[in-house]
């Protein structure tokens, strides 16, 4: 039975990194070579959504391995994706230079508005690319790291972790929200123009940015079972079940938390870099405590503790939301909630868990 | 015992600063603390826990020789859980001492620190990884580099594989290596925990109710192997089955209100009138 659950799950794994790689080649194809009147051509629309929902896979991914793993619920995820895609917005606004609104070659828009002289300091250097992807990975990384230390030190776990975590996501969402935080308040970082001086609204970019996205996550997936595959993956799944057992064989059980939380939220905090370009837009509503459960949401439907479960059903539940909220938005929340409780109910182990028990007989 | 050797050896610095800081003024009272530590893997002294008021443990003192098996044995509540808590860091106490392997401070370790040192515990309540094969199960007790960095890296050598397996045989499980440890009897998972306090090659051994649950041939089989392990490591049982005791104890303690009643060998302690009124009795 073991050997054909783990056969199966390499077969899944293999899937899941065929079919990333498979859409790195063929979208390119239908989108830029097919033309336009063909059945096969696939409309840039499309292949911004689909972009979108590569940088959802790769949160819920991020998601999984602290919660599906090291049974850290985390309600807080959403922030560390906010401020990957906030590090990227940045370089973003740089990148429009005098092309803004007021003209103004050294301030954003939203600043002349304010009436600002002069960039502030934390805005220093976000011109230039691997400066504002070294932040893309710190931001989140360090939150991360500082607030993971203080919590697993003081050994907070289960629901009072959740809590704090979601408090540190609303937290931020009202500190963003705040126009002299310099980060254009409510409005967020918008109007992009260029990325490393390619039309942000070009078919090729768009695409480019759609590759970027699979391998980027074909990459996480794969490190991410690296990690699991690991003696290190088996000894947080041993904290996840039973901790205390875990301290008394001399395992560091504040470490290895510490480790995987920060190793998710820079995961997280790439996937709202890569959204940020793609989606165009980047605002203080994306630390809503309410995006953060909808992940949460996302993994337990797709099946948690696999990796391949979480990339499922990220995709299946946000495939599902843009066609629900094109018949009948108003209906959305109810049916994700009412996903949740069925699956909950009748799937525990969730979408992925069919195939798993099929496997199993 | 060999004591001129055991002086040489050891450091007295240590020794004389615990038994100040004790605030021992009697120089024989001082001398005979000193022997006592010098044999001894686990020294307990004046160990007082409270919990809202209620002493769990009051004034415990205790001593463990280096390759003893003892037993000890008390109604519930004498505090035998409460004790094991202080040793392996789980509780610190209110008041008193805890010395490991004559100079290893226990009070100033942490959890993790402890177990490194070299102390096992196996829990009252089985606590195995459910989600996890046997195999690993015992893979993860194994003593080895424990970082966060080791562990990411870490690949089996062979001699860790045979160790693995001869610990597999002794326990009983190599047919159900591959098994998740959820999906194993009660008295299996018991076998598997103690196979997991193996795997760590402790020097001193808690182990907590070790049979309970277990059939009489496994009872059997555990009394075997606890009696092997001794000499070669120190194994403290807790253990409520007096048949079981009485099969394995050299020297007994009997806990009662968090102190010591009576130490001996069990006929001793059977027959001391204070522990019939208490334990035994009726």
């Amino acid at each position: 039975m073991m050997t054909a659950l783990r056969a199966r799950s390499r077969v899944s794994d293999l899937v899941v990194l065929g079919t990333l790689v498979l859409l790195a080649v063929v979208v390119p194809l239908a989108n830029l070579l097919v033309p336009s009147d063909s059945i096969f051509h696939l409309s840039t629309f499309s292949v911004t959504l689909i972009g979108k929902y590569l940088c959802y896979a790769l949160l819920a991914l991020s998601v999984d391995l602290v919660w599906g793993y090291c049974g850290i619920l985390s309600l807080g995820h959403g922030a560390f994706f906010a401020l990957g895609g906030y590090a990227m917005g940045m370089y973003l606004m740089r990148q429009i230079g005098d092309r803004g609104v007021y003209g103004n070659p050294l301030l954003p828009d939203f600043m002349v508005f304010l009436n600002w002289q002069e960039l502030p300091w934390y805005w220093w250097g976000f011109s230039h690319f691997p400066f504002a992807m070294l932040f893309v990975v710190l931001a989140p990384g360090l939150l991360a790291l500082v607030f993971g230390w203080f919590a697993f030190r003081s050994r907070v776990t289960g629901v009072y972790l959740s809590i704090i975590t979601q408090a540190l996501t609303y937290a931020l969402l009202l500190a963003f929200f705040r126009n002299d935080m310099g980060f254009g308040g409510n409005n967020g970082l918008t109007d992009f123009k260029e990325i490393l001086g390619f039309d942000l609204h070009a078919d090729g970019t768009r695409v480019a940015l759609l590759v970027t996205s699979a391998v980027a996550l074909a990459l996480a997936f794969v490190g991410c079972r690296a990690i699991s595959n690991s003696r290190y993956g088996r000894v947080v799944v041993a904290i996840r079940d039973a901790e205390d057992r875990v301290r008394f064989l001399g395992y560091r059980v504040e470490h290895f938390k510490l480790w995987i939380f920060v190793v998710s939220a820079v995961l997280a905090g790439i996937a709202g870099a890569l959204y940020v370009p793609q989606v165009g837009i980047i605002n203080p509503s994306e630390f809503s405590p309410l995006n953060s459960i909808e992940v949460v949401i996302w993994v337990a439907i797709g099946g948690r503790g696999w990796l391949y479960g979480a990339i499922l059903g990220a995709v299946l539940v946000n495939y599902a939301k843009t066609q629900f909220t094109g018949l009948l938005p108003e209906a959305w929340l109810f049916v994700l909630g009412a996903l949740f409780v069925l699956v909950t109910l009748f799937l525990p182990r969730g979408v992925a868990g069919i195939g798993r028990a099929a496997a199993a007989k | 015992m060999n004591d001129a050797i055991m002086k040489a050896a050891v450091p007295p610095v240590n020794v004389t600063a615990t038994a100040v800081d004790a605030g021992i003024d009697t120089r024989s009272a001082a001398d005979e603390q000193q022997d006592l530590l010098h044999g001894s893997i686990l020294y307990l002294n004046g160990i007082t826990v409270s919990f809202d008021g209620f002493r769990a443990l009051d004034n415990l003192s205790l001593v463990i020789a280096r390759g003893e098996l003892r037993c000890i044995i008390g109604p519930n509540g004498a505090g035998k859980t409460t004790m094991m808590d202080v040793v392996t860091g789980k509780t610190r106490p209110d008041d008193g001492q805890a010395f490991f392997d004559r100079n290893t401070d226990l009070l100033k370790l942490t959890e993790p620190e402890i177990a490194r040192a070299g102390i096992g515990r196996k829990f009252q309540k089985p606590t195995v990884f459910d989600q996890l094969p046997v195999y690993v199960n015992l893979e993860l007790a194994m003593r080895a580099d424990k970082g966060v960095w080791a562990t990411l890296f870490a690949r089996l050598s062979g001699e860790q594989r045979d160790r693995i397996d001869s610990v597999l045989h002794t326990i009983g499980l190599i047919e159900c290596r591959r098994l998740h440890a959820g999906a194993l009897s009660h008295g299996q998972k018991q076998w598997l925990e103690i196979g997991m306090l193996l795997m760590q090659e402790p020097q001193l051994m808690l182990v907590d109710e070790p049979v309970a649950g277990m059939t009489h041939q496994e009872t059997e089989r555990t009394a075997e192997l606890l009696v092997s392990l001794a000499g070669e490591r120190s194994v403290v049982v807790v253990e409520h089955d007096m048949e079981f005791v009485r099969s394995i104890a050299r020297r007994v303690t009997v806990l009662h209100e968090g102190r010591v009643l009576a130490e001996g060998d069990m006929d001793t302690v059977q027959n001391d009138p204070k522990v019939i009124e208490v334990y035994l009795g009726s």
